[in-house]
C-alpha cells in the first residue's frame, strides 16, 4: 500500500481533534496513514494511542526548538523530511491558513502539484483522486496530479471514514535548523473566546446574522437562536465589519465555507459572495423584511418579516416544544 | 524602499461566474474586476509611499485585458506597472504561477511584496509562502495590519487558533486580508497622470521558467443544479408557529 503523510497539529492540550481524525481517515481511503508532528519536546503517550486510535500506522515525529517561532518552516522540513524517507503518494494538511502556506512551501520543495480545500478522496487506478467545489459551490470538480505526489489542503468537516485501531510505531527525531529564514513570532495576541457552541465550520446547524440585527447588542438574538437549536454562530460581512461579531464567525466568499443540515439566515439580504459560503446547506431558513432580498431565492423556507419580532416567538415555540 | 505589489483581475463576484466544463478553468468572458484583496494591497503600499518615500511596482500575471487592472493601479498612484503576458501562460496552476511570479520579482528586485491572502478565484490562499520558499526569503503572510519599518516588516497575522503578532527581515514577502483599509479612489489628476507611467510587457521566455503549465488535470467538472426558492410566508403573527412545525417535520428540532 501506498504510503500517506498527514501533518498533524495537536490542539491545546496535546490532544488528536475531530480535524486531524478526519485527515487520517482520508488518508487510509487512499494508503497508509503516517501521521508527521512537529513539537518542541517528547510525544507523550496519550498522544500517540490517540494518533493509533485516529488510524495513524506510522508516527514519525519532529522535535524543533523553533516549532512556534519560526513560521511554518519547522513543519515544512519536517514533512519534507518525512517524503524523502517514504515516498508518499500523497501529503494531506487541514485547509487552514497555516495548512496551505505549508502544503503551498511543501509543493514547491517538492515540485508537486497541489489542490486545495478538497472535500472529498478517493483511490482511482494506483492514484489520488481529489474532489473540490468550487466557484462557490457552483461546480464540483474531480482532479488529480501528474509527476509526483497529491499535496492536498482538506476542507475541514469534510471527511469520515472507517480506520483500523493500530499501535503505531513511532520514530522520534530532531530537526536540523533550517537554513531557510522564516518570519518570527512573538506569541499569539489574541485566541478565540472559547465557547460551548459547536465550531461554525464542522456544524449539523448554523445561524447566522447580517446587516439587519442592527447592533452588538441586539446580535445576541442571534446567539439566542443559536443556543435554543444547539447551533454554531455564524455572520455576513456587513455584521462582522460593524463589529456585531468576530471576524472568525464570518460565512461567505471570503470567509467560512459551510455545509450544514440547517443554516438561519437572520436578517442577511444573501449577496452572492454571502451566498458562496452555505449555499451547500441542506436546508436553508431565511428572514427578512424585504421580501425581494436575494436570500429567498435560495431558501426552502422563508419568512417575510422582523427578525426582533419573529425569532423571539421561535425561540419560545421550540423551548415549549421541548417541554 | 521599492515595493512590488501583486495584483490579479479575476471575475466579478457579483456577477455570474462560470467553469469551462471540458477544461476546469474559470471562464473569463464575464465583468471582470481588480481581486478587492489585491486593491488592498495596493492600498498599504501607497501609504507607505505618502507617509515615507517608496517606490511602487505593480506586477501581475495575465492575459492581456489584465492591463486595465494595471492601468487602474496607476492612476491611484503606483509608479510602474509590470505585465506578464503570454499565451502559454493559460492554464498555469498555483505550482506554476508561484514559479513565474518568483522569476519576475527576482528579475525586477524589490524590498518587500505585498500580495492578498487569498483571490476569489482561485483561493488557493498559498501564493505569497510559495513565492517565498522561491526566493528563499520570509514570508510575513495573512495580516490583518501591517506595519513598515525600515529594515523589517511586521504585523497581526490571522488563523483559526487565534491572532499571532510576527515580524520578519526585509526583503520580505507579505500578504494582506480584507481586515485592511479599502483602497482610495482615482482622482482625475491621476487618471491622466498615469498614461505617462511605465507600463512593461514580460514575456515567458524572458523569465526562463521551466515549469511545465499544470500538474494538476482535471477529470470531471459538473455544475450543481440551481437551488429552488422554497415556501415563502409573510409574518402575519403566526409565521414563527410556521416556521417551527416546518423545522419539527423536517427533524429539524
Ligand atoms: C470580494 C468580496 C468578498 C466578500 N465576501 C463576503 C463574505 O465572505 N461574506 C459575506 O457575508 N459578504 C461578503 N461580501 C459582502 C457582500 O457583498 C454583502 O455586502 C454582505 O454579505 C451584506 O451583508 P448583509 O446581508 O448582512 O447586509 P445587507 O446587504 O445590508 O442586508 C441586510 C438585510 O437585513 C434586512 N433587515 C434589516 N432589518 C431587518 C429586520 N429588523 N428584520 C429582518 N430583516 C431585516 C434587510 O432587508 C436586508 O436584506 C463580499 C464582497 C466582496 C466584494
Ligand atoms: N496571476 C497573478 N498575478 C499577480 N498576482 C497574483 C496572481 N495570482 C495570484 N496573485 C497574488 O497572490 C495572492 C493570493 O492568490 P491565491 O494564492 O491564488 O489565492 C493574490 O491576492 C495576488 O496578490
Amino acid at each position: 500500500m501506498p504510503n500517506i503523510l498527514v501533518l498533524i497539529r495537536l490542539s491545546t492540550h496535546d490532544t488528536v481533534d475531530a480535524h486531524a481524525t478526519a485527515l487520517l481517515a482520508g488518508a487510509a481511503r487512499l494508503g497508509t496513514p503516517i501521521a508527521v508532528l512537529v513539537t518542541d519536546g517528547p510525544l507523550g503517550d496519550g498522544t500517540i494511542a490517540a494518533l493509533g486510535r485516529a488510524g495513524a500506522a506510522e508516527v514519525r515525529h519532529y522535535i524543533s526548538p523553533e516549532v512556534d517561532s519560526a513560521l511554518l518552516t519547522p513543519m515544512v522540513d519536517a514533512l519534507a523530511t518525512a517524503a524523502a524517507d517514504t515516498a508518499p503518494v500523497a501529503v494531506l494538511t487541514e485547509n487552514t491558513i497555516d495548512g496551505r502556506e505549508v502544503a503551498g512551501r511543501l509543493a514547491v520543495r517538492l515540485d508537486a502539484g497541489m489542490i486545495v480545500d478538497v472535500v472529498d478522496l478517493r483511490a482511482a487506478e494506483g492514484r489520488a483522486v481529489a474532489t473540490t467545489s468550487v466557484l462557490g459551490g457552483s461546480y464540483t470538480v474531480e482532479s488529480a496530479v501528474e509527476g509526483g505526489p497529491l499535496i492536498a489542503t482538506v476542507r475541514q468537516g469534510s471527511l469520515e471514514g472507517p480506520v483500523t485501531v493500530t499501535e503505531p510505531e513511532v520514530r522520534s527525531e530532531a530537526l536540523p535548523v533550517s537554513a531557510v529564514p522564516s518570519a518570527a513570532v512573538e506569541g499569539v495576541s489574541e485566541t478565540p473566546v472559547a465557547s460551548n457552541r459547536p465550531e461554525l465550520r464542522t456544524a449539523a446547524r448554523v445561524v447566522s446574522g447580517g446587516r439587519g440585527l442592527q447592533s452588538r447588542e441586539r446580535f445576541a438574538l442571534v446567539e439566542q437562536l443559536a443556543d435554543a437549536l444547539g447551533a454554531a454562530v455564524g455572520a455576513s460581512r456587513a455584521a462582522v465589519d460593524a463589529g456585531y461579531v468576530p471576524q472568525s464567525a464570518q460565512v461567505g466568499q471570503t470567509g467560512v465555507t459551510v455545509s450544514p443540515q440547517l443554516y438561519v439566515a437572520l436578517g442577511i439580504s444573501g449577496a452572492i459572495q454571502h451566498r458562496t459560503g452555505m449555499q451547500t446547506a441542506k436546508t436553508i431558513v431565511a428572514i427578512n423584511k424585504d421580501p425581494d432580498a436575494p436570500i429567498f431565492d435560495i431558501a426552502d423556507f422563508g419568512v417575510v418579516g422582523d427578525v426582533f419580532t419573529v425569532v423571539p416567538q421561535l425561540i419560545e415555540k421550540i423551548e415549549a416544544d421541548r417541554r | 524602499m521599492k515595493i512590488i505589489v501583486l495584483i490579479k483581475q479575476v471575475p466579478d463576484t457579483y456577477g455570474d461566474r462560470r467553469l469551462d466544463q471540458a477544461t476546469g478553468r474559470i471562464d473569463r468572458g464575464g465583468d471582470l474586476v481588480v481581486d478587492e484583496i489585491t486593491e488592498r494591497a495596493m492600498e498599504v503600499a501607497l501609504k507607505e509611499k505618502d507617509a515615507r518615500k517608496a517606490e511602487v511596482v505593480l506586477l501581475t500575471m495575465g492575459p492581456a485585458s489584465s492591463v486595465d487592472v494595471l492601468r487602474k493601479g496607476l492612476a491611484l498612484g503606483a509608479d510602474r506597472a509590470v505585465h506578464i503576458l503570454d499565451e502559454d501562460l493559460a492554464g498555469s496552476d498555483m505550482l506554476r504561477t508561484s514559479a513565474v511570479l518568483a522569476a519576475a520579482l527576482r528579475r525586477e528586485g524589490f524590498d518587500l511584496v505585498i500580495a492578498g491572502n487569498e483571490s476569489t478565484d482561485g483561493r488557493g490562499g498559498a501564493l505569497a509562502a510559495m513565492i517565498a520558499e522561491r526566493l528563499g526569503l520570509p514570508h510575513a503572510t495573512s495580516l490583518n495590519t501591517v506595519a513598515i519599518g525600515a529594515d523589517n516588516v511586521a504585523g497581526e497575522r490571522a488563523g483559526e487558533q487565534g491572532t499571532r503578532a510576527i515580524h520578519a527581515e526585509l526583503p520580505a514577502i507579505v500578504s494582506v486580508t480584507e481586515r485592511n483599509p479599502e483602497a482610495r479612489f482615482p482622482s482625475f489628476k491621476g487618471s491622466m497622470r498615469a498614461k505617462k507611467k511605465p507600463l512593461d510587457t514580460v514575456a515567458l521566455a524572458e523569465l526562463g521558467v521551466a515549469e511545465p503549465a499544470s500538474r494538476t488535470t482535471v477529470l470531471t467538472a459538473t455544475r450543481r443544479p440551481a437551488r429552488a426558492a422554497g415556501r415563502k410566508i409573510a409574518d402575519d403573527g403566526t409565521a414563527a408557529a410556521e416556521l417551527a412545525e416546518f423545522l419539527t417535520s423536517s427533524r429539524l428540532i
